[in-house]
């Protein structure tokens, strides 16, 4: 999983029948020290995250188990948790 | 697989339900060298790793998922052996095989 953070939404009229209520959300990945790191990217809501929260999302195959078997979400990148705290390192 | 260091670890309130209770740890992956490779990544901690700790990491979404015991949820790394140590071969020549045309 990577951090990133939200900043923004895509709204779809035309969608894959699997993403009808899904909140696409466009991400910014951060680095340790909070700052933009590489492109942005549209990644699914799986856990209720919204414009300005910090959070880390899942990519791949797995990005469309959380609502796995019940739908086939074809989706790339999910948010999977919302961060309350990053604990880093000294040095 | 990749050789990372962990650099600290992450809290989340609002997550996935398959990560409740899981550690989640903040590693940075190394080069052969030491040198940081890329962005630092969260993996999921399967063998109870912790920080300062060299470590492998998976990053193959059956193998993350399934190391910690939740086959079916959106876990795509995690942190599957804590390194004693790497030995590179230091070999005067190059094992280069022989072409016969």
């Amino acid at each position: 999983m990577q951090i990133g953070r939200v900043i923004g939404n895509v709204v779809c009229t035309i969608k894959s029948d699997p993403l009808e209520g899904k909140k696409l959300l466009v991400v910014q990945p951060l680095d340790q020290n909070g700052k933009d790191h590489g492109k942005a990217l549209v990644a699914i809501d799986a856990v209720g995250a919204g414009a300005g929260e910090t959070v880390y999302w899942c990519r791949g195959r797995e990005a469309s188990m959380p609502w796995y078997p019940d739908q086939e979400v074809p989706t790339e990148a999910s948010i999977v948790g919302i961060l309350d705290e990053i604990h880093l390192a000294k040095g | 697989m990749l050789i990372g260091k962990v650099i600290g670890d992450v809290v989340a309130t609002r997550k996935h339900p398959s990560h409740e209770g899981q550690k989640i740890l903040y590693v940075q992956v190394l080069n052969l060298d030491g040198s940081a490779r890329g962005n630092p990544i969260l993996a999921v901690d399967a063998v109870d790793a912790g920080v300062g700790d060299q470590v492998l990491v998976t990053q193959e979404g059956w193998s993350a998922m399934t190391s910690v015991g939740k086959p079916f949820s959106p876990i795509d790394m995690a942190v599957i052996g804590v390194i004693d140590h790497v030995e590179l071969e230091q070999s005067g020549r190059d094992a280069v095989p022989r072409v016969h045309v």
